[in-house]
């Protein structure tokens, strides 16, 4: 007979840790007890294995009101606005349950942003799935791009941006990381603390079920054939209820008498509880025999692991309990006054008379065990690293490879996805998705806010240092490229098993990397989320840090946009004119190698690009602009044309391989157009800041026509037929 | 000239409408919560975008039976201005205010796009400042505007000239191509017989303003205006 697993084995806990949970209770916990526990020590809640190392994020700056630690992240845009941001990976219900994995991971992130008081006024999205070939791949693409789309659409919240890549490394482990804007006066501004001994603690919005019981413990394991199991964890999404909650909490903020508020996520009631306390310094006592339930006969242990959907934690001030009920009743809400905040620092909860659980805040949070994994450097690494890429064969048709490259869903329009997503809603969207950042202005101001998602696990894989620090670059490279100036980060980092020496090491690295961007770009972390256990059978996913990032512009009429304009303007690169193979997409697509090194990127010049390309947008100098990234300067050029629909005759001074040229992915390189007569003050903007500039031709017809300097003809490509593999290609996959 | 938007549980374009009137036009404008039962005073009445109800049934099945719809059809009746965009459209059909009915998009999909939409005639107070026969470019952001109606209806809607606006090529042409959902006759919008309230799918608040990049939709308000305006000169004057 099989023995059976203890009741803390089951429920996650490891040996120690259920050693170290009787050691500060002074006894055994009980069931109830024990399931808490469980769920705030998890990974997913209490970021075990990643806190020593998240330390290295620079987290502060002038414009910084609220940093890591809170529901989201809090940036300056002056005028007593501020703009409230965070991102947040919901890899594993999606992986599953596509449909609703995806919709309720909209609906956590939301209840984040107006959690800090804000309306919310944007969601992104970065999303990562296997190869488009597998009908389980193309399902759970299909799915998550519905859901996010169902729930977002309802909620009347434009998903304005975002990105999609395809590689098999995500065939079974799909990531969905969402990512949610929100703008608020910064007298509104809220936090998720219980303050005030005696104050009532209510839970507002929808009842509660046995939805999601121990999501959180779920979140933090691999995924196996028994995953499917699981199917139970995942929570249903109603977004019509998130939307009345949205109306009605940001009208009892309004009335200025909430202390605190904090969204139900992760391990629902208990971890809402335990971390308002904990951050006010306070103690709460609850009564589950009040909460609203949907269910007949739940125990108090499913009602404190419960993590059904659109539910917040209020703290209003007492005596106010009534006018919130009030606002609620009018939406149609529960408002329940299910306990009071306390003094003593512990967190009781009762079930009518009697007591089920009694533990200290700190016990739960400030308590939860930090595990200092030990770093390796992987097998592959070298021998990647130091593959002879440059004895690849040099194609003999370059159109061939660039349409190759256009019609590959990685780098193909993603109008087949944002199509289906509400992105004009709120009437502030200026440049819509397609572009290197989406751009909104902010209505009775002059003010424009830029928002971009970014991430390239590839690069992360073969050099997860200078991979984190290109996730960065890039991120700030897309937002001044419409204007932007970047002005805080939110990251999501998607790894595999941290427990593994390899998976740390690169998660380490990544953050390194990372870090050192954000130092030298003066870009702070304001908020962030960490998703480990992105392992199938024991296989990991690429390492795939992602980054959120929020830029303002002063005056949003100057924002600028990829296509290109008109006849006769000149083609302008901002930033080197080299070739380099390794870790492209290039390389990945057509020589089906993932291998050499990853681009070099200089952080200084990457900020003189950076800083040139925005001061050029401000003085009215540029008509397009335009990152090279993904397929290198052909790609880019290319897109370039698409957009503007119109054509272009380029020169390029060519030394070596012409696809390392052509499709290498060079950092810290922006295409720009100007109208002729500004071409000596570009030069001479762009000389001041310190950054190679280069004339490479001009905009005009209905080709692309790039030569050498020889006048040989290595692309020339009729613009619609570029537009119709790079259109269509979604569209054909997804049948 | 004073607006009223009726706001019903899931409304979520009630805020745009509102910026519209009162930031772009600069006129009175308030919200109606979808239990008032009171429309005195107000001149034209908006029944936004949204999920009213969240349309976990049909699109706007449910909001027509807010109480502030019979209060609507009753201004209505009198001849006031009521202005249905995309689910305020569909409440419209659903409440009876005009004939037809929505079904899903026939790409199954939810679609948000510009479209083009051939202004059919400007012989309604929505209208009359375009041209009739003029193509202006909207937004659309919907999972069901497929408009149905039976072939008896669809003629009588077309002899009336209830047909308001038509998908269409950039070039003027109806043509299948440029039908986005699947709508009979590529319909985007028709009015009642009496011309007095207008359903549409595609979103005119959403393309009223330069920074937006188009401001084709603001004409369909400034003619609720001009409308408006002559209505009161007709009233002052004593002239009919």
């Amino acid at each position: 007979m099989a023995e059976q697993k203890p009741l803390w084995k089951e429920m996650g806990l490891t040996a120690e840790e259920y050693q170290r949970i009787c050691e500060l209770l002074g006894r055994e916990p009980n069931y109830v007890e024990t399931g808490m526990f469980a769920v705030l020590w998890s990974e997913h809640c209490a970021y075990k294995n990643s806190r020593p190392v998240l330390k290295l994020f620079p987290t502060s700056g002038p414009q910084v009101l609220q940093g890591p630690g809170e529901n989201a992240g809090v940036v300056d845009i002056g005028d007593g606005q501020a703009v409230v941001f965070k991102i947040e990976s919901h890899n594993h219900p999606s992986a599953i349950e596509p449909y609703q994995g995806a919709a309720t991971g909209v609906g956590g992130i939301v209840r984040d942003i107006f959690a800090m008081g804000a309306r919310p006024i944007a969601i992104l999205n970065s999303l990562r799935f296997g190869t488009l070939e597998s009908p389980r791949v193309r399902y759970l693409f299909g799915g998550v791009v519905s859901g996010i789309a169902d729930y977002g659409n309802c909620l009347g919240i434009p998903t304005v941006g975002g990105e999609v890549y395809f590689h098999p490394s995500y065939n079974d482990n799909p990531l969905v990381n969402a990512m949610c804007v929100g703008l608020v006066e910064h007298d509104q501004i809220k936090r998720g603390r219980a303050s005030g001994v005696g104050n009532p603690v209510m839970l507002v919005g929808a009842p509660t079920g046995r939805d999601g019981i121990h999501g959180a413990t779920f979140a933090s394991e691999e995924l196996s054939e028994e995953s499917e199991d699981r199917r139970p964890a995942v929570q249903v999404g109603d977004p019509f209820m998130e939307k009345l909650l949205i109306e009605a909490c940001l009208e009892v903020i309004q009335t200025g008498c909430v202390v605190g508020i904090q969204d139900l996520g992760a391990a629902g009631l208990t971890s809402a509880c335990a971390e308002t306390a904990a951050r006010a310094g306070t103690g709460i006592e609850i009564d589950v025999s009040l909460v609203p339930r949907r269910e007949e006969g739940m125990t108090p242990y499913e009602v404190m692991l419960s993590e059904s959907q659109e539910r917040m934690l209020l703290i209003p001030e007492q005596g106010k309990e009534e006018l919130v009920q009030q606002i609620f009743h009018k939406w149609g809400l529960n408002a329940v006054v299910i306990g009071r905040v306390t003094g003593d620092g512990i967190f009781r909860v009762k079930e009518g008379g009697n007591l089920v659980a009694e533990v200290p805040v700190k016990a739960l949070t400030e308590e939860a065990p930090v595990y200092y994994r030990t770093p390796r450097v992987p097998e592959y690494y070298e021998k990647c690293r130091y593959w002879p890429v440059e004895r690849l064969p040099v194609p003999e048709d370059f159109n061939k490879v660039l349409l190759t490259l256009l019609e590959h869903p990685t780098i193909a329009s993603k109008e087949w996805v944002y199509r289906q997503y509400d992105h004009m809603v709120l009437i502030n969207t200026v440049l819509r998705p397609g572009g290197d950042a989406a751009v909104l202005r902010i209505k009775g101001t002059k003010k424009g806010i830029g928002l971009t998602t970014d991430g390239n696990s590839r690069y992360c894989y073969l050099d997860p240092y200078l991979g984190g620090m290109i996730a960065v670059a890039e991120a700030a490279r897309n937002l001044s490229c419409v204007g932007a100036k970047p002005l805080g980060l939110t990251d999501c980092l998607n790894f595999g098993n941290p427990e593994k020496p390899e998976i740390f090491w690169q998660f380490q690295e990544v953050v390194k990397g990372m870090s050192e961007a954000c130092k030298v770009l003066e870009i702070p972390v304001v908020s962030g989320n960490v998703s480990f256990y992105n392992e199938t059978e024991g296989v990991a996913v690429y390492p795939t840090p992602v980054v959120g990032m929020v830029g303002l512009l002063s005056d949003v009429t100057k924002y600028c946009s990829p296509g290109f304009k008109e006849p006769g303007d000149h083609i302008v690169l901002l930033g080197p004119l080299t070739g380099h193979l390794g870790a492209s997409e290039y390389l990945a697509v057509i020589h089906g190698c993932e291998a050499g090194p990853v681009p070099e990127i200089d952080l200084l010049q990457e900020k003189a690009v950076q800083d040139c390309c925005r001061e050029l947008i401000n003085q009215g100098l540029v008509k397009s602009a335009h990152d090279c990234s993904e397929g290198g300067l052909a790609v880019a050029l290319a897109e370039c044309c698409i957009a503007g629909g119109i054509g272009a005759n380029l020169e390029l001074e060519i030394e070596g391989r012409e696809d390392a040229f052509l499709f290498g992915e060079v950092q810290s390189r922006i295409v720009i157009t100007c109208v002729p007569r500004h071409l000596e003050k570009v030069r001479e903007v762009a000389r001041s800041f310190g950054v190679p500039v280069r004339l490479l031709g001009r905009v005009g017809g209905k080709r692309l026509l790039i030569r050498d300097l020889r006048g040989r003809v290595l692309v020339d490509l009729v613009v619609k037929e570029m537009e119709e593999k790079w259109r269509g290609s979604l569209s054909k996959a997804m049948g | 000239m004073r607006f009223g938007i009726v706001v019903f549980p899931g409304s979520n374009c009630d805020m745009d409408c509102y910026h519209v009137i009162d930031q772009v036009l600069g006129h009175p404008v308030s919200y109606i919560w979808h239990q008032e039962k009171d429309l005195t005073g107000f001149d034209c009445i908006i029944l936004p975008g949204g999920f009213s109800y969240g349309d976990y049934l049909r699109s706007g099945a449910i909001a027509r039976f807010s109480p502030v719809m019979e209060a609507v059809a009753e201004f209505a009746a009198k001849g006031g201005l009521v202005l249905g965009i995309c689910n305020g459209f569909q409440i419209l059909l659903e409440a009876g205010l005009l004939p037809g009915a929505m079904m899903r998009n026939n790409c199954l999909q939810f679609r948000c796009q510009d479209v083009y939409l051939k202004v059919e005639t400007n012989e309604t107070p929505f209208t009359n400042i375009y041209r009739a026969g003029e193509v202006i470019r909207m937004p659309i952001a919907h999972g069901e505007g497929n408009y149905y109606a039976a072939p008896e209806a669809l003629a009588e809607l077309e002899e009336n000239g209830q047909v308001v606006f038509r998908y269409c090529t950039p070039g003027g042409e109806v043509t299948t191509e440029a039908n986005p959902n699947g709508s009979c006759n590529n319909i985007a919008g028709i009015c009642n017989k009496e011309r007095n309230v207008l359903g549409l799918m595609p979103h005119p608040e959403r393309c009223a303003e330069e920074i937006l990049g188009n401001t084709d939709g603001k004409k369909l308000f400034l003619s609720i205006l001009s409308w408006w305006e002559g209505q009161r000169c007709e009233e002052v004057l004593g002239c009919g």
